[in-house]
This record gives C-alpha cells, structure tokens and sequence, in this order.
C-alpha cells in the first residue's frame, strides 16, 4: 500500500525526472541554433511608386485570379484607392470593387451606389494609392490569432493556414490597415501574402507582373544589391500607420499626407 | 456573397474588405459572461461577506450562474466561421492572444462554481437519494433518481454536524475563490476589446474595469428579475396547492420575503451602477479632451449617428430612468420590475454600442459602416448572427436553469 507521503515524493521524482528532458529543448532551440550559424535568408518587402500608379486595377484582377480569389466577391488582397483633393481642402476617396475594373466612372464612389461628381476645376490634386498587406514586422494579426493559424515566416511573409483557422475574425479586426477578410470560398482569414508560391521560387508577384507601369516592385531587404533595397535606403520612402507600431514592410514613394 | 456583406451598409470611403464581422453574436458573448460574472458576484455578497439579507437570492444566483455558465461559449461557437475547430482554443492556445486564455478561465470557473454548488447541495443529494432507497416499492424512475442522487453525492453520505459545516467552510473558500476568477472571465472579454490597436472606440485601458463593473450591474439586475418572475409563478402555484399541503408559504409570506430581498438586492445594484456609468462617463470626456486623431470620426459616431442608441436607450432608458426608479423611497415589486428590465436594456446596449459602435466606422476614418439586423434568416448565416441567434442564445440559459432546478431545487429551505 502506497502511502501519502511516499506517493508525494515519488510524484516529484517523477515530475523532476521529466522536466530535466524537457529542459533540453530550451537548450538545443532550432531557431537559436539557426540563428547562430548566421545563415540569414531573405527579408521580402515592397515598394510602390504612387507616382507612376494610374489606377488601370490589373494589378488587383492579376491578384485576383493567381491567388484563387473570386473574381466578383467584393474582397481582394490587394486594391488601389483614388484621392481627389479639391480646391476647398477637401479629400475624396474611392475604391470602387478595389479597383478589379480600374475607375470606369469619372464621379466618386460614396457608397449606397451613388457617385460624387466633381468638376475638374475644382481639383487641386489627384493620384492614385495602390495597397496590400504590409507584412508588419510586428504583426498584430498574429499577436491576437487565439490558435496560432497565422503566423510569420522567417522571411517576413505572414502566412494564414487554412487547415488551422477558427474564422473568429479577431485578426480581421486587429489589423488597422483593412487588408484580411473572409475567404468566401474556404470560410477562413485571408490575406495578401505578396505571392509566397512565387516569390520563393525567385518569380514576381502577380500584381508585380500585372503591372506596366512599374508602379510596384517586391525586394529582399537583407541584400544591398536588390535594387528595391536601394531605393528604399537611399529615398525618402513612408510607410502607412506607423502610429500603430506595426513596422510595416511595404514601403511608398511618393506618399501624400491625405492617404489613409 | 463575402460574411459580413448581407448586413453591412457602407458610406463613403471604407476599405474594400471592411464589413461588420462581429455582429449580434459578439454583442451577446460579453452579455452572456457579463451575467455569469454578475450572478456569481452576488451569491459570494452572502457566502463570503456573510450579507445576511441576501440568502435567499445567494442560492438562487449560484445556480443560475452555473445555468448561464454554458452559454457564455455559445455565441462565440455561433459565430466562428469554423465552429467544429472552436476547440483548438483549447488543444493550441496561443498565448499572445486575448481569447487564447479564455479555455483556462472558463474550465477555471466553471469548476470553482460546480464545486461550490456542490458542496451547497451535498446535503440535499444525500436526503433525496436515502429517502428515495427506503421507498418500499420504487418505479423504474424513481431507481433511476436514486442513481443520479447516489452519483451526485459522489460517496460523500456523511451529513453529520461537524460534516455540514465543513462543506459551509469550503463554499466560503471557494466562494472567495471565485470572485477574482469570475471578475478575470469577464475583466478578460474587457481586455479582448480594450486592447485591439487597430479599433480607435475600443482601445482603452478601462474597457476591462467598465465591463466588470457593467457585468455586475446586469447580473444582479437578471437575477432580480428571474428571483420576482419565479416567485410570481410560485405564487400562484401556492394558491393552487394550499388547499391540499397547508405547510407550504402562504402567499402573505412569499409576498413580504420577496419584497425585502428586492429591496436589499437593488441596493447593491444602485451601487455597481454609479461605478459603471462614472468608469463610462470618464472614458467619454477623457476622449473629448485629449481628442487624439480617430476623435473626429468617433464624435461624428457618439454624437450624430449612435446618438439614440447611445444617449437615448443606453444612458436615459438604461441608466437614468431605473436610477429614479429604484431611489424613489418605497420600491414596489412592479417598479422593481421595470427597472431591472431597464437596467438590462442599458447594459446590453452598452455592449451593443461598443461592439457594433466599434465597427460604424472604417479605420481609413474616412466613412461608416451600418449594422442591419437580420431579422428573418434567409441562409445559415443570417440564422446563426441574426436576430434567432441572438433569440436561441437569450433563451437557452432559462432551460438550463429549469433542468438544474429540478435536481438542485433553489426555493428548498435548508
């Protein structure tokens, strides 16, 4: 018979032998180790160029087919907005289906199927502001994914698997720049994941290749000879939001105070 | 159609993925805990202050709250886009999450409060299973109560003095126990909103303090309703009955007991609910004076399109009216009546306003969105986040408590 005092002391044997395999793996980290060998991947980032963006959207319908997004779901990875600021100081803003069609209307997009004409003598400026997700170096997506579905790779890219994904939108709501949304299909987060398929096989991003205007370009920010990389350590590049403490990775030429 | 398409109306410049994602459901989790949290609150004012006023609801609370504890999870499973993986909250919790913590405090609580209920209860068990074994001639359901009673005791038959007031001991521990954990189950729903970044109406650090403090408020409030409504039903069903079993309450009796515990109850009431309105109150003005970049947007929500909600049903309706109400000297139990359900209007239109209100606007703070119930379900969708949802969700908890009613009868006299 088993007494008390004996199956306490036993149990912290036990319990003290286990914790010394356990301890091992704190020990002998993968990533640690990883990180000590100094074999440094790539860090992806992006640059666009708003100045060279004029709103054509195929971009968004390259976007849209490559990644399996319906074509007429009113969601997409990636969309690019239209400012018009007026001579009164004012900002107009639109985005109609994220710009799938380009802007086909000269009026401005309100909402409830209305448009906002405005003359052009009363435009100061206008440019166009393509967007995508910023793969965040300090992603709140993946701060507040309850079930750890998405994630960040060693490369920067946040990733959402779709086999792990609850679809409790919390990391809809945490990230300020609007870029996840349900997959209508799968039920699941989604978001741009600037074409990790292709761009781990040296290829562009679709919306990259969709571009004619070189409006948008993708680098790895940890070779100094990638030409983005360049650009974006020598010019004055902004980012979106930085108020967030997101460290956002894309990375815009050309921003005007007006962008949302 | 993309979730969150069949309900949202947009206006002027939003994201193209914007839609309302949380919607009725979302409102009715924070509810739904606020009430688990409230009700328990008030059962440990008698366990563990030894507030002597209260017995007779403390009991009543404690199982009611145990009743409401299942369905705190279940608008969040209504709502997942994936409910069948809802419980790899449990298996792969991720730990930077908010929600991620909700498995623990939630099996936490729930085992302080079975435990507790059941050291209340022991007593109980034990009488009705030994009163049903010496039944000379026992039917199939009668074995079949003895089996659960005989279970419920879980091989505890000592019901001597000394035995009954170790149980006493252990409710209060685990009464005191409790509080903490039911204020963290509901101060956490707080923190999952109060610490989105990304939501300019709900990052605050008091969203956790104003939704314990709102929680306790409508807990009690439920609770004071559900005591008045059943005491109502056993009035008349003690007209009924007196005639056949003269030793049961008379109707005189029923009538001053549940009169002196509304009265002590709303005390407590009135008192949660000047630190829940100041906690909002503060919150509203700190905004307005610091004014930081998203005041723009949220005052043109607060104070123009949300006005009525917010000010009108939430703060008037909600808050001020069952105020009055419950201060007029005399409480009758009528009044008493109206001011809870008033009182329950405001908090849940609280939750509404910060959920839904959190959401009326896009973060470009460009443009707004707006909420439209679905009333009649057209898919599974507008089913499950519409106003039925909402309904099943409201509903489910007065079954439950039906059902533990039954084994463990709350009005028994101990």
């Amino acid at each position: 018979m088993i007494t008390r005092r004996s199956f306490c002391k036993k149990s912290l044997l036990i319990a003290g032998g286990l914790a010394v395999p356990l301890a091992a793996l704190e020990l002998f980290d993968p990533r640690k180790l990883l990180a000590e060998k100094d074999q440094k991947g790539p860090r992806w980032v992006f640059l666009v160029d708003t100045r060279k963006c004029v709103g054509c959207g195929f971009c968004v319908k390259g976007c849209k087919v490559e990644n399996e997004v319906p074509y007429d779901a009113n969601v997409t990875r990636t969309w690019v907005e239209r400012y018009v600021v007026t001579k009164d100081g004012k900002t107009h803003i639109d985005s109609p289906k994220g710009a799938r069609d380009g802007f086909p209307e000269k009026g401005i997009d309100i909402g409830h199927g209305k448009l906002e004409e405005i003359r052009d003598e009363e435009i100061e400026k206008a440019f166009f502001v393509p967007k995508l997700c910023n793969q965040c170096d300090n992603p709140p997506c993946v701060q507040v994914c309850p079930v750890g579905a998405t994630y960040q790779t060693a490369d920067g890219v946040v990733l959402v698997d779709r086999k792990w994904c609850i679809g409790c939108g919390y990391c809809i709501m945490g990230c300020p720049y609007g870029v996840r949304f349900f997959h209508p299909v799968y039920h699941v987060a989604e978001k741009c994941n600037f074409c990790y398929h292709r761009i781990t096989k040296g290829m562009q991003t679709a919306c990259v290749d969709s571009c004619a205007f070189g409006a948008r370009r993708v680098g790895n920010l940890r070779d100094p000879e990638d030409p983005v990389t360049k650009v974006i350590m020598t010019e004055r590049v902004n980012v979106l939001k930085e108020e967030y403490g997101t460290k956002p990775q894309v990375f815009y030429l050309g921003l005007s105070k007006e962008v949302k | 159609m993309v979730h969150g398409e069949a309900w949202t109306i947009k206006e002027f410049f939003t994201y193209p993925n914007e839609y309302i994602y949380w919607t009725i459901q979302i409102v009715m989790y924070p509810f739904m805990t606020g009430l688990v949290a409230g009700a328990f609150v008030l059962s440990s004012l008698y366990h563990v202050f030894g507030v002597k006023q209260l017995k007779d609801i403390a009991r009543f609370s404690l199982v009611f709250s145990f009743a409401l504890l299942p369905v705190a999870m279940l608008p969040l499973l209504m709502h997942l886009q994936q409910p069948l993986r809802g419980i790899e909250v449990m298996m792969t919790p991720h730990f930077t999450s908010a929600i991620a913590a909700f498995g623990i405090v939630f099996s936490t609580y729930g085992m302080i409060v079975a435990s507790e209920l059941w050291f209340v209860y022991r007593k109980h068990f034990v009488e009705t299973a030994l009163s049903l074994k010496a039944l000379p001639q026992p039917d199939a359901a009668d074995k079949l109560r003895c089996l659960l009673f005989s279970v419920l005791t879980l091989g505890a038959w000592d019901v001597s003095h000394e035995a009954l007031e170790a149980d006493e001991r252990a409710v209060k521990k685990l009464a005191a126990a409790g509080i903490p954990v039911a204020c963290f189950l509901h101060g956490y729903a707080g923190f999952i909103f109060g610490s989105v970044k990304a939501n300019a109406l709900w990052m605050t650090p008091l969203m956790p303090v104003i939704f314990i403090c709102s929680a306790v408020v409508s807990g009690i409030a439920l609770c004071i309703l559900t005591y008045i409504l059943t005491m109502e039903i056993r009035k008349q069903l003690s007209l009924r009955r007196r005639l056949a079993h003269p030793e049961i309450p008379s109707m005189e009796e029923l009538k001053s007991a549940e009169a002196h515990v509304v009265a002590m109850t709303s005390r407590y009431l009135l008192m949660f609910m000047v630190a829940a309105i100041t906690l909002e109150l503060l919150d509203l003005i700190f905004r307005g004076y610091t004014a930081v970049k998203s005041w723009d947007i949220l005052r043109s929500v607060i104070y123009e399109r949300d006005f009525v909600n917010i000010f009108v049903i939430q703060y008037g309706l909600g808050n001020l009216v069952p105020f009055f109400l419950f201060l007029i000297p005399g409480l009758t139990i009528r009044r008493a009546t109206v001011g809870t359900v008033l009182v329950l209007l405001g908090v849940f239109m609280m939750r509404w306003n910060v959920v839904i209100g959190g959401q009326a606007f896009s973060s470009s703070f460009s443009g707004f969105m707006h909420y439209v119930l679905p009333i009649w379900p057209t898919s599974m969708e507008t089913l499950k986040e519409g106003l039925f949802g909402a309904l099943i969700v409201a509903i489910v908890p007065f079954c439950i408590f039906y059902v533990l009613n039954k084994v463990m009868p709350v009005f028994k006299k101990a």
